[in-house]
């Protein structure tokens, strides 16, 4: 499973990203969780407010940050 | 001058800053652009950025939504990007990148208060107005190239929309109950503000819960935490600045409201990085050495929207072509701005 975290460095991007491990530790799930901050590539997604989540290639949530049973709850669908 | 002069001077510009009559405008704002973040739908603003929007509608709303979308600068770049690749497409999205730093209602607020409500709302309404008039004509120029992007419209991920919890004449009694207490303690009316606030908590305990306003205050703090000291540090280099700057230099180059002096004023803004709010206090201190008005709105206009390191940023997404004609456009329409500003209407 790829996992990418958009944003430009900003602190609630840095929350976000930190969630995402915190869940998939919880979880017991190995995946890729890589950082993007490039522009061109974030808005590529057409994401308009980071930070934003993207999980296999689909936009799972933008311009906040989800709560951490959220995102096992994607995780957990995506991995099944 | 001694060195220890020139950190007096920063330090009393400090002390001055930090002196009530400020804080009780800026404290409230703070609360009032963490509401804006947390209980306004963003998703139902987004909306309006879609490749199938109306122009007119995709426009307007461009041109005011920095309001509440933009309430940190560093918002502004990613929906600029998105909304010119897969969006509205370049003409909103020059118009969002030109008005948003210029109409978050913390710069709104605050230029208000420091410079005058004149400029305050100069600021305002020529960031609005103006951000529509580039936005077509760069829209026009590259006609060709949008109408392509017409036939291959792309997707915005918006953000979903959220529940809603409570009325919306609560949310909106909310806000205006906030704004009360703002203008009310700005205007050093404590009995109509101490209402105010019982009735702020009164809304809050009836229609609100608990984990909201958990999130409201988180958002604040936020907020504060990132734009404050920032802007501490901008107050302290204008104080500065107003020490070492020869009153004689600044006259000579940005004094009166001459189309000289405001042209100036728009190639400094244009070039010069401001981090957010900070362009306030340091036009203040340019005033105070006796910069013109039509100048410092020339200023207040091109200095947030622009600067070099965002122009590298902005060329890396349209194109250095596009953007020398943007920068152009900036240059001329804050000039222009700036004149109207300093001699018709004063």
């Amino acid at each position: 499973m790829k996992i990418e975290v958009l944003g430009m460095g900003c602190a609630r991007c840095n929350k976000l990203e930190q969630q995402v491990h915190e869940a998939l530790k919880e979880l017991s799930i190995e995946a890729e969780v890589e950082k993007v901050s490039d522009l061109d590539k974030i808005s590529s997604y057409g994401v308009l407010m980071t930070p934003g989540l993207v999980i296999n290639g689909t936009v799972r949530s933008s311009g906040k940050v989800p709560s951490t049973a959220e995102l096992k709850t994607w995780i957990a669908e995506q991995s099944s | 001058m001694l060195f220890i002069d020139i950190l007096q001077s920063g330090w009393s510009a400090l002390l001055e800053y930090l002196s009530a009559h400020v804080l009780t405008c800026l404290v409230p704002a703070f609360f009032i652009a963490g509401a804006i973040a947390v209980f306004v739908s963003q998703a139902s603003v987004l909306r309006y950025f879609g490749a199938s929007a109306k122009k007119v509608v995709a426009y307007s709303v461009a041109s005011v939504s920095g309001t509440i979308l933009a309430v940190c600068s560093c918002t502004i770049l990613p929906l600029f990007a998105g909304i010119h690749k897969r969006g509205a497409g370049l003409g909103p999205a020059i118009a969002f990148l030109y008005s948003g730093p210029a109409i978050n209602i913390l710069a709104v607020i605050y230029s208000a208060r420091l410079l005058g409500f004149d400029l305050g709302l100069a600021r305002a309404i020529g960031a609005v107005v103006f951000s529509v008039v580039i936005g077509l004509i760069m829209a026009f120029v590259w006609r060709r190239e949008e109408l392509e992007k017409v036939n291959n419209p792309g997707e915005l991920a918006l953000p979903k929309e959220e529940e809603k919890t409570r009325p919306q004449g609560i949310t909106l009694l909310y806000f205006a109950v906030l704004v009360g207490i703002m203008v009310f303690g700005a205007a050093q009316k404590w009995l109509i503000t101490g209402v105010l606030c019982l009735a702020l908590g009164l809304v809050l305990y009836r229609w609100f819960k608990k984990e909201e306003l958990g999130f409201w205050m988180r958002q604040t703090w936020d907020l504060f935490k990132k734009i404050f000291p920032v802007l501490i540090a901008g107050v302290f280099v204008a104080g500065i600045i107003k020490s070492v700057l020869p009153q004689q230099v600044v006259e000579q180059w940005l004094g009166g409201n001459g189309l000289g002096a405001t042209f100036v004023a728009s190639i400094f803004g244009t070039l010069m990085y401001f981090s957010t709010l900070t362009e306030v206090p340091i036009i203040r201190a340019l005033m105070d050495l006796g910069m013109g008005k039509g100048p410092a709105l020339a200023l207040l206009l091109a200095g947030p929207a622009l600067s070099l390191p965002n122009m590298i940023v902005i060329a890396r997404i349209m194109g250095v072509k596009k953007t020398g004609v943007y920068v152009l456009l900036v240059v001329i329409m804050a000039t222009f701005t700036g004149m109207i500003f300093g001699n018709l209407i004063l």
